[in-house]
């Protein structure tokens, strides 16, 4: 049997706010456990929320980046549940009316093609804290789970798909489609290790042609565009077999294992918790001016779906390469400084794809820490436009600026003596002297059938090439030499 | 000293006739020697208000004194107390030490009172007699073997006592009236959203509202002056100016236009409650105002709709005492759903454990939308009967409770208890602001001899929101014009 994969995705993005949503306390990442928390994280008695402002100015950018609906009313509910990392004994969440309505992400696929994936709804919640379970004892050898509340209060934005992913590779794409977006308009740095940013995968299976959904599983706390990929794809290998083997699917939440590369239950929808969801009495509802929204969607950065067309229709660049530029906030912001210096797009975009992508791939690197800057590459870039030297000292060069040998391309060049030789009568006697250094050679080329010898001349070219330690012009080397040679024929 | 009312205490100490020290040595020492038999304390915290009143005698000094400075009063043990345990009435939180200060006590702390304690209360405020209170019920100044009525049972007693001259209380269904009028004090509980609500161990939020607790509308009406007031910490507290309460109180009341409830004088009212009400209403048509019956005619949903919103809220509300960070934690605890249960089981009592199973129960799956959203309806249409009503006439008038104080151990039965909340309860659903007032005894009155069985009646009057300055200037009328308000109970002459 054919079958069809169907595939929703809610992804917790956390914001970057500077205090948590509802306390004035830091949500910086990695300071000491519970140095972060403050009477309202902890949740002592009589503490009250206060709704961060910045939060939902966040939230509201982010529908907008979505083409979303943006209610005018949106409310606070209480998700109830114990667990000893959620101080409250409940979460405070969007039920009923969240900040953000139905909206629409495209996503690129591999082949370049693009497609629409429906967002159903975003709300704004807050962030658990952390339990520990490694390695602490009460002093008698119990072992004792430590709880972390740092976390607790953090900003999160609660993005909900439609299951319009047919595919592990939508399902990536449609993430880091999120992920541009969100770091495109700053609300979020989207730190997967940190945990900046993780999904819940709803993944169910369907002969081909089936109109109906298949059961579900919910695969929770995926925090990687890898492991999204791997788990679904062992989850639908899973839930196939199972059908084949004439097994049901049951509807559960499993967790991918990335160890094991598999997914195990972790409970089953009887399991499942009732969460008595009501309004929230402490917070009023949230009423969003008109003008307000107005305001925030005059001030949206560019998105990468925009800059993508932009790229392709304005610079004329490949839809590749559109794509891979516009991928993240800072390739772009980094592509277009370098245009911005040389003034040429396609060979900013062969420099920041070529040599800078290699360089940052090989140290793992990411682009906004590149040794190299955008104004240092755009300034090199230049001088290979401007003839001042070669594409070969070009990637000394480059190379020189990486390893911090000198401030720009020029003081490079200076230094290294890579200027380009064009002046034709050094070029001619640097010639000569490889012609007198290469009899055996030059007698080959004399010997041979005219239309090979275009190929011989490549010999040539070397040693003059490494005779003027490579700053000698190519094109110009090229043709004095064929003069040269063939009036010796 | 004792025997007064706190703006005649302030004014003492203004004129210099005693320092806030030795009134607070005086009200101490009373404390200690009587209150044993009334149990109105949990918790007595005379270091901290000698050190309070010396700060006050200071400031005085130094000519920085204001209104209430150096003013001795109480706390209910719902207020969250910097460096004080804090227990709500529950041996929960028994050894809750408070690291902060509520809004209301920060602010009475800067207006230069000293507070002397905190009060008894009903465990978490769920209560109408002051008798779910993990540190014991609380008796009646006025009779020994009387409810003083809840759950700021403790404020009301240690006022009616002459062991404070005021008490801060929280009402979320009628908690600071009922005792007021139990206890034949003045008890203010004011619009939702006037009193900041941050650092008041929340009961009901949609419905807690914390207020003075006092021998005179005037009291009260310095008190609310000082305690109102937006608070960014509290995002339903409401954005709008703090008159000062005691401008209008001597307003008169010429033309004021009454209201009277048709369903607060019907079925279940004590017909001698009834009678000392109505009494009182007339004084008023002495005063100038005229009288008119009126209706609210979702008055008898109000119980029910009450008693979903209150325990739902409750419900979430006290999840955090879980035993994980704070509070009663059982011993040995075998797995976490061991340490839930028995630490829950074990520091919540009968009532406040039937509220969160009420709660729990009303916002489950399938019954949501049955009770909670039910209810929330009916608390519109509750709340539209007194806007309605408030086109017609300026406050309305009836009893604050349907009988006076009960008997120690009389109502046994949870929804008889409830039924005591009937005339008081929809003010919360509705977050308009109530007052009680004094307004005669039931079985023998104190002036005739003061015999055992009289027991105060109160009149409770009502006003639109933020109205808070014509209620105090209505009640204060009237006790200018009578003097149940100046009855004591025998307790209350006891000297030293």
């Amino acid at each position: 049997m054919q079958w069809e994969t169907v595939i929703g995705l809610e992804v917790h993005v956390q914001l970057a706010t500077k205090s948590k949503i509802f306390s004035g306390a830091s949500t910086a990442f990695g300071a000491e456990p519970n140095s972060q928390a403050c009477a309202v994280d902890l949740g002592l008695p009589g503490v009250l929320p206060v709704l961060n402002e910045q939060a939902v100015a966040m939230a509201v950018q982010f529908g907008l980046g979505i083409h979303a609906e943006i209610p005018e009313v949106s409310v606070f509910d209480r998700k109830n549940y114990f667990y000893p990392d959620l101080p409250k004994g409940y979460q405070t969440s969007q039920m009923y009316h969240p900040i953000v309505g139905p909206g629409e992400v495209e996503i690129t696929l591999e082949d370049g093609s693009t497609k629409a994936v429906r967002v159903h709804h975003a709300h704004l919640e807050e962030d658990a804290g952390k339990s520990l379970h490694e390695t602490f004892a009460d002093g008698r050898g119990h072992a004792m789970t430590g709880i972390d509340l740092n976390r607790a209060g953090t900003p999160l934005l609660e993005i909900v798909s439609e299951p319009d992913m047919r595919s592990a590779r939508e399902a990536a794409a449609y993430l880091k489609a999120i992920h541009s977006i969100v770091t495109y308009l700053g609300i979020s740095d989207g730190n997967m290790a940190e945990g900046s940013m993780r999904c819940d995968v709803n993944v169910s299976v369907r002969p081909r042609g089936q109109a109906s959904f298949g059961t579900r599983a919910e695969i929770k706390n995926v925090n990687s565009f890898r492991f999204v990929e791997r788990a679904i794809e062992f989850e639908v290998e899973r839930q196939i077999e199972l059908l084949e083997d004439g097994g049901e699917v049951i509807q559960e939440t499993r967790l991918f294992d990335p160890e094991r590369d598999e997914t195990r239950s972790m409970r089953t929808k009887e399991q499942a918790n009732d969460y008595r969801y009501f309004p929230c009495p402490d917070l009023l509802p949230v009423v969003l001016d008109r003008a307000y929204v107005d305001h925030l969607r005059d001030t949206l950065p560019e998105l990468p779906a925009a800059k993508r067309a932009r790229f392709q229709d304005e610079l004329g660049l490949s839809a590749y390469d559109a794509g891979v530029l516009s991928a993240s906030r800072e390739m772009a912001e980094y592509f277009e400084a370098v245009k911005e210096v040389c003034g040429d797009a396609k060979l900013a975009a062969n420099w920041v794809q070529g040599e800078l992508s290699g360089a940052l791939n090989r140290e793992g690197l990411p682009i906004q820490d590149s040794p190299v800057s955008a104004t240092q590459l755009g300034e090199l870039v230049s001088r290979v436009m401007d003839d001042t030297i070669n594409g070969k000292a070009a990637k000394q060069v480059f190379q020189a600026l990486w390893n911090g040998e000198g401030q720009s391309a020029d003081e490079v060049i200076e230094a290294k003596g890579l200027k380009q030789v064009t002046d034709s009568g050094a070029i001619e006697a640097m010639i000569d002297q490889v012609i007198a250094d290469s009899p055996a050679q030059v007698a080959q080329y004399r010997d041979a059938e005219p239309d090979k010898r275009g190929k011989m001349i490549g010999y040539f070219v070397g040693q003059v090439m490494k005779a003027s330690r490579g700053t000698a012009n190519p094109q110009q080397v090229n043709a004095l030499l064929k003069e040269k040679l063939d009036a010796l024929c | 000293m004792h025997d007064t009312t706190l703006t005649a205490l302030a004014a003492g100490l203004a004129a210099g006739e005693f320092s806030s020290r030795e009134l607070t040595q005086a009200l101490l020492a009373r404390i200690e020697r009587l209150d044993g038999e009334l149990n109105s304390f949990i918790t007595l915290t005379a270091e901290q208000a000698l050190d309070a009143a010396d700060q006050a005698d200071a400031a005085r000094a130094a000519g920085n004194a204001g209104p209430l400075t150096g003013v001795p009063l109480a706390l209910k043990d719902l207020f969250c107390t910097e460096g004080v345990r804090t227990s709500a009435g529950s041996k929960m939180l028994d050894t809750f030490v408070a690291p902060y200060d509520a809004t209301v006590v920060e602010k009475l702390k800067a207006a230069g009172t000293v507070s002397l304690g905190k009060t008894n209360m009903d465990e978490f405020a769920m209560g109408s007699s002051n008798e779910n209170s993990f540190y014991g019920a609380v008796h009646n100044p006025w009779h020994r073997n009387a409810v003083p009525g809840g759950s700021s049972g403790g404020s009301a007693a240690a006022v009616a006592a002459g062991l404070v001259p005021a008490a801060m209380g929280t009402d979320t269904g009628g908690s600071i009236r009922q005792p007021a009028a139990f206890c034949g004090i003045t008890g203010l509980k004011p619009t939702y959203g006037r009193v900041s609500r941050y650092g008041i161990i929340a009961y009901a939020s949609s419905l807690d509202q914390a207020g003075p607790m006092a021998r005179t509308a005037e009291d009260c009406a310095r008190l609310l002056t000082a305690i109102a007031g937006h608070d960014l910490r509290d995002s339903t507290s409401v954005a709008r100016g703090v008159p000062d309460y005691t401008q209008e109180l001597d307003a008169p009341l010429a033309g004021l236009r009454i209201g009277l409830p048709r369903e607060y004088f019907g079925e279940g009212l004590d017909p001698a409650v009834e009678r000392a009400v109505r009494e009182a209403i007339g004084v008023f048509e002495t005063l100038g105002a005229t009288l008119r019956e009126v209706s609210l005619p979702h008055t008898h949903y109000a119980i029910p709709a009450y008693y979903v919103i209150a325990p739902a809220e409750a419900s979430s509300n006290l999840a955090r005492y879980d035993g994980v960070r704070f509070g009663h934690r059982c011993d040995a605890p075998a797995d976490l759903t061991d340490l839930y249960k028995r630490s829950r089981a074990e520091g919540f009592g009968e009532e406040v454990k039937r509220r969160i199973l009420m709660g729990t129960h009303t916002l489950s799956e399938g019954f949501f939308d049955a009770y909670y959203k039910k209810a929330q309806q009916v608390r519109r249409l509750i709340r539209q009967d007194f806007l309605d009503a408030f086109d017609e006439v300026d406050v309305l008038m009836g009893p604050t409770s349907p009988t006076p104080a009960f008997d120690l151990g009389a109502k046994k039965d949870p929804v008889s208890m409830y039924l005591q909340d009937i005339y008081t309860i929809a003010i919360n659903l509705a977050g308009i602001p109530g007052i009680s007032v004094p307004a005669g005894f039931v079985g023998g009155c104190p002036a005739e001899g003061r015999p055992a069985e009289g027991r105060p009646v109160g009149l409770q009057i009502l006003g639109t929101h933020f109205a808070e300055a014509r209620l105090l200037n209505v009640a204060h009328q009237f006790q200018q014009a009578t003097d149940w308000h100046l009855r004591r109970p025998a307790i209350a002459e006891e000297t030293l």
